[in-house]
């Protein structure tokens, strides 16, 4: 005997005609949302202590977020370092790298870049160098600082958009490179807009309750 | 006490003391309290950062590297409940949190005594239960050399605390302490983690702990936006198929009482998630219990029909919702959390409306202007409930049906009884048959399902709760098995429990998933011997009762309730009963099997 109780089975009860789809949200038959990845540069003020790095990095890996590249330096507030981070995601997921970052508790702000915002990387690259001239042809064409020669090789340093960086790497690849090293986007929000403060969009919203609420206590008092 | 007497301190102390008290200007008011002994140790100042916010009780095992703590709590009020495995610290910490509102805390030594602790801590992370685990660690010169019982306690419980520290500094360690306290419990509960260092502990300090603060990095939002609650508020009065959906954070935010007003006010059917159990009386005609895998069929017909959903404080965890394209598929859903991260994170949120549980509910209820006209609604919810009643047939002389044993619990025990579990077949009868009428009655493993939560959590949750309350474990034999070892604890601490233990002699989930999805397959799932759990509790000094018929079980039940100590009864239930209704895995929720022909 195993039980089961009574009542309608399954296929005599009604069911509702809507649908959600993956994200959890309502299927609007007319205007259907599909979430493609997108690339974008999220960056993190954090407390300046151990074992933030991992905190970070573990969240990436624990909630399967898709992470292209992490770079971490000290800021001029000796308490805060600043984590920039290069994902690929769907607009939702984005959203929670957003939320769950900021739920971190030494994480003091979290925020998304704007397309435009500055974007640095910086490449050590090793090449063989049969043809010295060759090579110095290709590093001037990518701006690229020669750091360290020898009989065999010669490293140069390239710095620029990670498109740039990748165009230099390929072209250096026709005389052979023994290694590369890349340290990741580095990246700042352009003129007045902080990189730690809320996005243009936010700020007119803040700015605007600011006034509303100063508005308010004047009215009170 | 006789020793604190005798070390008064000398009286040329006392204007240093007074000097520390002005510039803590609360320290001595309206008190009474002798002032405590200045610390000298950074274990001291652990202690006194515990004293300063009020724990009365610790649960922990000794060992060597927590040994400095253990020996200044010695000379402290606080009571410190000696555990017999630290998982079962961790456990009864974690339900002395959900029962008392306020932090549970554990102490366990490092390595083992750290790892031990594991599987609590990760327990209240799923929970969101308010819980600080303090451990020993290997003395600062070792750390990172392997040394005895050294093992990287931030490293192993970061992704399952909200927060955890390494506390480097004795004259910080008591602020550390505060700090860990004061986050467990402000905004969205977790637990979290101090990990001291023995030289830390045994350094010399005479630094105490200051007013505990959360990092300045910590902030969470009290109220939700006005403009979202105006229209979600609108929402609601133009709904013609409302529901509200109460999680756990309805409990944790103390918003039962705001919760139920808005309901019974606005005439809206309640459904609870299961750890939002208790926080809408399941005796009231609005209520329809608890959805989800293993819920009524009729709280899963309500929740897939309703267009409006208010949900307040839930994750909308995957043994709730089932299949995202099926859950409630025709609501907007007003998602009502405390931690942002919730929002939109398994079910879009139409209005989202981030903060307290109870401030935003009674924004909203301020906003609601009318009552939602939804007569035909509820007639249908009502409809729903006699359609797919819980009833079950129980004849006389077949095995005892676990649904009547949880029933006849209930009937023998007061409204505001506490029922705490293990995880399993006996986990979800409980569920489904108690009738839960308060907030924090209701302690279980919901998110990590921990199977051998129910005993230690009945022992924390026994020194939390006040005296009439009576405190029954609704066990499983396979749970039981794996923490029964705190029978000593509950006889030495002489605790008034009630163990009662739903014997199949199956690890009865698996073996009914077996049935349904493995075609009878019973891989480790049947014990097909247990031991005779009503002897065990006798050897342990615990009373040991057992039913194996009907008639036995209301006089058993009876008798175990009234003794005046730990007891445990090992009813032998019908080995073949299974749980239903029941969602398979990712299902429909409105396509719940009602017996096992419909998986």
């Amino acid at each position: 005997m195993s039980g089961g109780l009574d009542g309608p089975a399954p296929e005599e009860r009604p069911t509702p005609a809507g649908r959600r789809n993956e994200q959890g949200i309502r299927i609007d038959p007319e205007v259907e949302v599909t979430h493609e990845p997108r690339r974008t540069v999220i960056s993190a003020l954090v407390k300046h202590e151990p074992g933030v790095l991992a905190e970070v990095s573990g969240l990436f890996s624990r909630r399967q977020f898709n992470i292209e590249s992490l770079t971490v330096g000290p800021t001029t507030d000796e308490d805060r370092a600043r984590i920039t981070l290069v994902v690929e995601e769907p607009d939702p997921g984005i959203d929670q790298i957003k939320k769950q970052l900021r739920k971190l508790v030494p994480v003091a702000s979290v925020r998304e870049l704007e397309p435009d915002a500055m974007q640095r990387e910086l490449a050590l690259v090793k090449v063989d160098a049969e043809d010295p001239a060759q090579v110095a042809a290709v590093a001037d064409m990518y701006d690229a600082t020669a750091v360290d020669s020898s009989p065999e090789t010669a490293t140069y340093e390239v710095t620029g958009s990670r498109q740039k960086i990748e165009a230099a790497i390929e072209t250096f690849g026709q005389f052979g490179i023994r290694e590369v090293d890349r340290t990741g986007t580095t990246a700042l929000a352009r003129g007045t807009d902080e990189t730690t403060g809320p996005t243009p969009a936010e700020a007119s919203v803040s700015a605007a309750e600011e006034a509303k609420q100063t508005k308010y206590t004047a009215d009170d008092d | 006490m006789s020793e604190r007497a005798a070390t008064v301190s000398p009286p040329e102390e006392h204007t240093e003391e007074d000097a520390q008290n002005e510039q803590e200007p609360d320290a001595r008011s309206g008190s009474e309290e002798p002032t405590p002994e200045p610390v000298t140790s950074g274990a001291q100042a652990v202690v006194r950062a515990l004293e300063n916010a009020g724990v009365e009780y610790a649960f922990g095992v000794q060992g060597g590297a927590i040994m400095p703590v253990y020996d200044a709590l010695y000379d402290s009020d606080i009571r410190h409940v000696t555990m017999a495995h630290e998982q079962g610290a961790a456990h009864a910490a974690d339900a002395y949190g959900i029962v008392s509102g306020e932090p549970g805390v554990c102490l366990a030594t490092s390595g083992p005594g750290a790892t031990n602790l594991v599987t609590g801590i990760a327990d209240a992370d799923m929970d969101s239960d308010p819980l600080i685990a303090l451990t020993g660690q290997v003395p600062t010169e070792f750390v990172g050399n392997d040394a005895f019982q050294e093992t990287d306690t931030t490293g192993v419980t970061t992704p399952i605390t909200k927060e955890n520290t390494f506390a480097a500094d004795p004259d910080r360690v008591g602020d550390d302490v505060g700090e860990a306290f004061a986050l467990a419990n402000e905004g969205r509960p977790g637990p979290t983690l101090v990990d001291l260092p023995k030289d830390v502990t045994n350094a010399d300090t005479e630094t105490e702990p200051g007013e505990p603060e959360t990092p300045d990095t910590y902030e969470f939002q009290e109220r939700a936006d006005p403009e979202i609650v105006a229209e979600a508020a609108e929402r609601l009065e133009n709904a013609d198929r409302p529901a509200m959906l109460l999680g756990g954070g309805v409990i944790k935010g103390e918003a039962s009482e705001t919760c139920r007003e808005f309901a019974i006010e606005h005439e809206i059917p309640v459904i609870t998630t299961m750890p939002g159990l208790g926080s809408f009386p399941e005796d009231h005609e609005l209520s329809m219990e608890m959805a989800g895998m293993h819920g009524t069929g009729y709280a899963n017909m309500a929740i897939t029909h309703c267009d409006t959903l208010l949900a307040v404080g839930t994750r909308f965890d995957d043994r709730l919702t089932g299949g995202i394209e099926t859950f409630a598929p025709d609501a907007e859903v007003i998602h009502v959390d405390i931690d942002p991260a919730e929002i939109s994170k398994n079910i879009h949120a139409d209005y989202p409306l981030i903060g307290d549980a109870d401030t935003v509910v009674s924004q909203l209820a301020e906003a609601v202007e009318s009552s939602p006209e939804a007569t035909k609604w509820r007639a249908q919810c009502q409809q729903w409930k006699s359609d797919y009643s819980m009833a079950y047939d129980a004849p006389e002389d077949e095995p005892v049906r676990p649904e009547f044993v949880v029933e006849a619990l209930d009937e023998a025990t007061g409204d505001s009884a506490i029922v705490t579990t293990g995880v399993g077949q006996h986990q979800m009868w409980a569920c489904q048959y108690w009738t839960f009428t308060e907030p924090r009655t209701w302690v279980s493993s919901h998110g990590l399902g921990t199977m051998g939560y129910g005993l230690p959590a009945a022992i924390g949750a026994r020194l939390a709760a006040d005296d009439d309350q009576e405190v029954v474990c609704v066990d499983g034999d396979g749970s039981f098995l794996m923490t029964m070892q705190g029978l000593s604890v509950a006889v030495r601490e002489d605790l008034d429990i009630t163990v009662a233990v739903l014997n199949n002699e199956y690890i009865g989930m698996v073996r009914q998933w077996q049935d349904a999805f493995f075609e009878g397959r019973h891989a480790a799932s049947d014990y097909n011997w247990m031991p005779e759990f009503d002897k065990l509790a006798e050897a342990f000094g615990a009373r040991g009762f057992r039913i194996d018929d009907y008639d036995e079980v209301a006089d058993t039940i009876a008798e175990a309730v009234a003794y005046d100590g730990p007891s445990v009864i090992d009813v032998h239930i019908d080995p073949e009963a299974n749980v239903y209704p029941m969602v398979p895995s990712g299902g429909d929720n409105g396509q719940f099997a009602l017996t096992e022909d419909q998986l």
